[in-house]
């Protein structure tokens, strides 16, 4: 069964693995670079290229391996081949299911390793620097292409590959839908799941002249704040509560925080000393900035839940791709 | 000792019955050819047999076990589906080797023999091979398999009429070398007369006669006489078809009485006719007369 499930997908197999050497190679060599500054301008385009790979290579293993796995021999009639042999369906599925999610898991793990390597400098800055141009590893855009993660990834789209070929029997409609599904997915997990994971951690400050980095309004009238955030951290939001620790959803009509509406022009624009005593006001009727946020301290152990939570939803739908192919015809 | 045994067996596509009510028992050590028109539920039943769809009615049971319900009933089941499918990536070697690989039973001597014997080439791609070929190459993964029962779904569709009347040969000598069971289905009772000993015919997704070839033969009478009416036929003669013209009536007759009238003409049936009679329109259930002789 090996052997034929090998025979069947080492083109594919051998060509992902021959665009992994590549990027390796890529990587092996612009890697010195990187460690020799701490100014990373130039690589920026190579670190979008990582996060790229990163993110097409579990939609590619999904779209191309787990795909056609079933629906390619649904399609050709060759699984009048393959289920009147001396094997069962169940066991055929088992073989090609297992051998192809360890053969994913295997292939986005590498990569995975090699990306985060290469891009450890980068993310070594971001991490320690929180005026930082790239994002740290806790952070949605990099969270998913470092660590563990990936494998998880990658696990869950082959599955869903299989599982969807089997459904709609026709290879191209489920390669089009596994995409969909897939890219869903992974743009739900990070907006609603994965900040609620671990509990975030919540900071309440008095907002100063000193940890204030912006401050935005219209006509003179302030309505946000943001202070200054903890290094290396997710931030989940970064907004301004009342006296009763509410969020405000307006602000108090003060005056010298912001320019004058431009209809005013006898105003002066505002002093240092105006936006300090703006801020004394505020400080004295209640109002606090509260920062949540994700701690870089939590990469490892988010990355150990989402990796968890995508093999058991792998696990969940592998289940269900044996118990239904017994049905299929 | 039956191959398939079937008891109100159906299958239902959607809203469309593909097989009803069908309750037959193909008895083993047998080639039997499984007639009728294209959509007559041939595939559905043979798909049935070998595991392939669960029935939607009825029981089915075959060489004494539930089709596809494990790798002791896979094995002892061979099924060359329509169109002889096979890998197209994988060379003709491959395919044999694919075989020698899932199946414990694998007899690699006969495959070898088969793949030199019909001239295949071993390091060809399947997807190149014509349709003879392609049949071929099935019927050797099926054979050397070792199966009790190898059932054939329209074999013979994509060959040339040469071509044809070797594989039946070959499929003939290999079941009586191997002496397994065999269910082959085809439109064309011409290809099935010289090979099948029993015979189902299919209609509209029902069993309209199965029997032992020979006494099929036996028993069907084409009776040829002045025109007249078929309520005065004796009860015993199930009509199978009816023609009249002006002054003639032509009637085909199941019996195993005598034919005592003597204002018949009795004629014999061949293969090919039989089948016809029960392909036309049935002849609507006329009262069971007494038998007055």
């Amino acid at each position: 069964m090996i052997w034929l499930t090998w025979r069947q997908a080492r083109v594919q197999a051998i060509s992902v693995f021959a665009g992994l050497a590549f990027i390796t190679v890529v990587l092996l060599v612009t890697r010195p670079a990187l460690e020799a500054t701490s100014e990373f301008s130039d690589d920026e385009a190579l670190y979008t290229a990582t996060l790229l790979a990163m993110y097409l290579l579990p939609a590619v293993l999904g779209v191309f391996w787990g795909v056609p796995m079933v629906s390619r021999e649904l399609e050709t009639g060759t699984h009048n081949v393959a289920w009147n042999q001396t094997v069962t369906r169940a066991r055929w599925l088992g073989t090609r299911l297992g051998a192809g999610a360890l053969t994913a898991m295997v292939a986005t793990g590498l990569l995975s390793l090699v990306v985060s390597w290469w891009a450890s400098p980068i993310d070594a800055i971001a991490g320690t620097d929180p005026e930082a141009s790239f994002e740290p590893r806790v952070a949605p855009l990099a969270f998913a292409a470092r660590g563990i993660a990936p494998i998880g990834y990658a696990a869950f789209a082959f599955v869903l590959g299989v599982v969807l070929g089997m459904l709609l029997r026709r290879t191209l409609a489920a390669m089009a839908v596994t995409l969909v599904v897939f890219t869903a997915v992974q743009v739900l997990v990070p907006t609603l799941v994965r900040g609620h994971a671990l509990p975030a951690t919540e900071e309440t400050v008095v907002i100063t002249m000193d940890n204030i980095r912006g401050l935005s309004g219209r006509d003179g009238m302030l309505n946000k704040l943001t202070v200054e955030q903890p290094a290396g951290a997710w931030v989940l939001a970064n907004e301004t509560v009342d006296a009763n620790g509410d969020v405000a959803a307006t602000l108090p009509n003060l005056s010298g925080c912001l320019p004058p509406p431009p209809t005013d022009r006898g105003a002066a624009p505002p002093d240092r000393i105006g936006v300090e005593q703006c801020f004394d006001r505020l400080t004295e009727l209640g109002y606090r900035q509260r920062i949540t946020y994700q701690p870089a301290s939590h990469f490892w152990p988010l990355q150990l839940i989402e990796t968890a939570f995508f093999l058991a939803l792998s696990g969940l739908l592998g289940w269900f791709c044996l118990r239904r192919i017994r049905l299929l015809h | 000792m039956s191959a398939v045994r079937a008891e109100g067996l159906g299958r239902k596509y959607r809203r469309r019955w593909a097989l009803s009510d069908c309750t037959l028992d193909i008895p083993a050590g047998h080639v039997t050819g499984l007639v009728g028109p294209n959509g007559a539920g041939k595939t559905t039943l043979l798909n049935l047999a070998a595991g392939m769809l669960p029935p939607t009615t009825g029981v089915i049971e075959v060489c004494g076990g539930v089709p596809g319900s494990g790798a002791d009933q896979l094995a002892k089941v061979g099924y060359v589906a329509q169109d002889a499918p096979v890998y197209s990536g994988l060379t003709v070697d491959e395919h044999i080797e694919l075989g020698a690989r899932l199946n414990p039973a694998w007899d690699a001597g006969l495959a070898r023999d088969r793949v030199h014997r019909v001239g295949l080439h071993g390091k060809q791609p399947a997807g190149k091979l014509s349709g003879g070929e392609r049949a071929q190459l099935a019927l050797t993964l099926g054979l050397a398999k070792r199966p009790e029962l190898l059932l054939l779904d329209e074999p013979v569709a994509a060959l040339d009429p040469l071509a044809r009347r070797e594989f039946l040969q070959d499929l003939m000598s290999a079941v009586a070398e191997h002496e397994l069971s065999v269910v082959l289905s085809s439109h064309l009772v011409a290809d099935l007369e010289r090979v099948c000993d029993h015979l189902v015919v299919l209609v509209d997704s029902r069993v309209r006669v199965i029997g032992e070839v020979e006494t099929l033969l036996s028993e069907h009478h084409r009776l040829t006489g002045p025109r007249r009416e078929l309520g005065s036929l004796p009860g015993d003669q199930e009509v199978v078809a009816a023609s009249h013209t002006d002054r003639q009536t032509t009637v085909i007759v199941r019996t195993t009485a005598p034919i005592l009238d003597p204002t018949w003409t009795v004629g014999q049936l061949g293969l090919e006719d039989l089948v016809l009679a029960y392909l036309s329109k049935p002849v609507p259930n006329r009262p069971a007369l007494e038998v007055l002789r």
